[in-house]
């Protein structure tokens, strides 16, 4: 799917990835008695359509709408010198996330400093009564104590290798990849087309 | 999406694409200018000095707050404390300046190059805030924004400039800047306010009268009347240069009913610009270039600063 890696296996399939998030989404109801102070907050980009996708389980399952807002965090990054990418995303969070409890959604969970970042983006913003985080992938390597409240699965990997979420909706097919890294590439979430 | 530039001093450095960029990244910075905390720690432990050399509130003051809104540490220098008042030389100031451990200079001063000369020296960042009659490269990006804003598109507008060409460092880096974009552009001004090879900025059309320039114009973009520059007498009075150039209530009526008016500011009302244009709820985008002038300068700032020393991630 992406040039520069190349495909190991695929960890997931569009079924599983779809049952994964229906799980999450009877969890969360589970954890929070129902979902009546809920929002979800995905971080671009990847992170934002699975939040959409958990917002429409919780209201398959529930019968309620929960707010839905995107967060960009490149302005909270730690590695602004380093790893520079000046294509920034829009935040969207249309509603006061005040009292809220949020849950961030992010596809791949491994370092933990995309989360760190969040955190503080999303305490910038508002206050929330409590931030859980859900994340389809667990890879592990973290840098940060930081875990996910809910994981769609835990996936073993190397430092050396690259865990990505594929969507239908902007890749044509839904999947989670491992791939080799090559040089001069890195670990990260896939690109959103024409990179 | 890459950028790979180190500075802003001349516009013309400036592809398309890295216009764009510019752009498309200032958008980003509204959601933050309109949260109840307007900051962000992008960035945090970067010391940038404001180097102004000549008088300035708006410009200076607009680049403070865009600092300040990323968490970077800015620094006043200039003014009547400068010490080329004392005698040091403009290298020599650079030189203490970069002893510092600064990572950026924004300068203002009154002699073209300057911006230039300072980035060739120092090796720091550099942003040209106004050298001279030469460039003012953010104004050309705020009022770049202002215009795509307001009408959704740059490519094949229509606009007009209107006043003090020959003294304006603003038309240095507008005017290029509007053709780099695809926009067709009047000039539209006496002529001895007019600089003596008006095409070498790339104008591509010249015109003293501005009742029948109005008519085609997209964007109509006033310049300020620069009283202090009256000495020369390039024209009788400023109530003629108000009948012959000023837009007027009455030119209102010649106008495209969707042209907007911009202005750098600061207004000479009843000079240049009438107050019913100046204020039109439906034309006037100057206010709106104020706050494009923050989220320009923040984007530029980001840009500018961001990636590794050597040679820019992308």
């Amino acid at each position: 799917m992406n040039e520069k890696n190349l495909v190991k296996s695929v960890c997931m399939d569009a079924n599983e990835i779809e049952r994964s998030l229906t799980r999450m989404a009877h969890q969360i109801l589970e954890a929070n008695k129902g979902a009546a102070r809920i929002a979800l907050v995905g971080i671009v980009t990847r992170g934002d359509l699975l939040a959409k996708a958990l917002a429409r389980k919780i209201e398959e399952i529930e019968g309620v709408s929960v707010p839905l807002g995107k967060l960009d965090i490149s302005f909270y990054r730690d590695d602004f010198m380093t790893h520079f990418a000046p294509e920034v995303h829009s935040t969207d969070i249309p509603f006061d996330i005040d009292g809220m409890t949020v849950v961030l959604v992010d596809d791949v969970l491994y370092t933990g400093r995309t989360i760190r970042a969040a955190l503080d983006a999303l305490m910038d913003i508002g206050r929330p009564s409590a931030v859980q985080l859900a994340v389809l992938v667990d890879r592990g390597h973290r840098e940060l104590p930081i875990r996910a409240d809910y994981v769609g699965k835990n996936v073993p990997s190397a430092s050396d290798e690259n865990v990505r979420l594929f969507l239908e909706e902007v890749d044509g097919t839904s999947a989670v990849e491992i791939l080799a890294i090559e040089p001069g590439s890195r670990a990260g979430s896939a690109p959103l087309g024409g990179e | 999406m890459a950028f790979n530039h180190k500075h802003l001093i001349d516009i013309t450095e400036y592809s398309a694409d890295d216009i764009m960029t510019v752009l498309e990244t200032a958008v980003r910075f509204k959601e933050v200018n309109e949260r109840r905390i307007k900051q962000v720690p992008t960035l945090k432990g970067f010391t940038i000095v404001n180097m102004f050399n000549e008088p300035s509130t708006r410009t200076r003051s607009s680049f403070e707050i865009a600092e300040k809104r990323l968490s970077a540490n800015s620094l006043n220098f200039g003014g009547s404390s400068t010490s080329t008042v004392k005698g040091e030389s403009l290298v020599d100031t650079v030189e203490t300046l970069c002893a510092y451990k600064i990572d950026m200079i924004i300068v203002r001063d009154k002699h073209a190059g300057v911006p230039r000369k300072i980035a060739d020296v120092s090796g720091v960042r550099v942003i040209d805030a106004g050298d001279g009659k030469h460039q003012h490269p953010t104004q050309a990006l705020l009022d770049l924004f202002s215009i795509w804003q307001t009408k959704g598109t740059l490519e094949g507008l229509h606009v007009g400039i209107v006043g003090d060409i020959g003294h304006s460092r603003v038309c240095g880096s507008l005017i290029p800047a509007l053709k780099i974009m695809g926009c067709e552009v009047t000039v539209i001004a006496p002529p001895t306010l007019l600089p003596a090879r008006p095409d070498v900025l790339g104008a591509d059309h010249v015109t003293s009268n501005i009742d029948e320039a109005l008519p085609e114009l997209d964007v109509v973009y006033m310049l300020r009347i620069q009283r202090e520059r009256l000495e020369g007498a390039p024209y009788p009075s400023l109530r003629e240069y108000n009948m012959l150039f000023g837009l007027t209530e009455k030119r209102d009526k010649l106008m495209r009913p969707d042209a907007i008016v911009c202005h750098p500011g600061p207004i000479n009302r009843g000079v240049e610009l009438d107050s019913y244009m100046a204020d039109h709820p439906e034309r006037s985008v100057i206010l709106d270039q104020v706050y494009a002038g923050i989220l320009t300068r923040m984007a530029a700032l980001y840009l500018l600063l961001g990636g590794s020393e050597d040679g820019i991630a992308a």
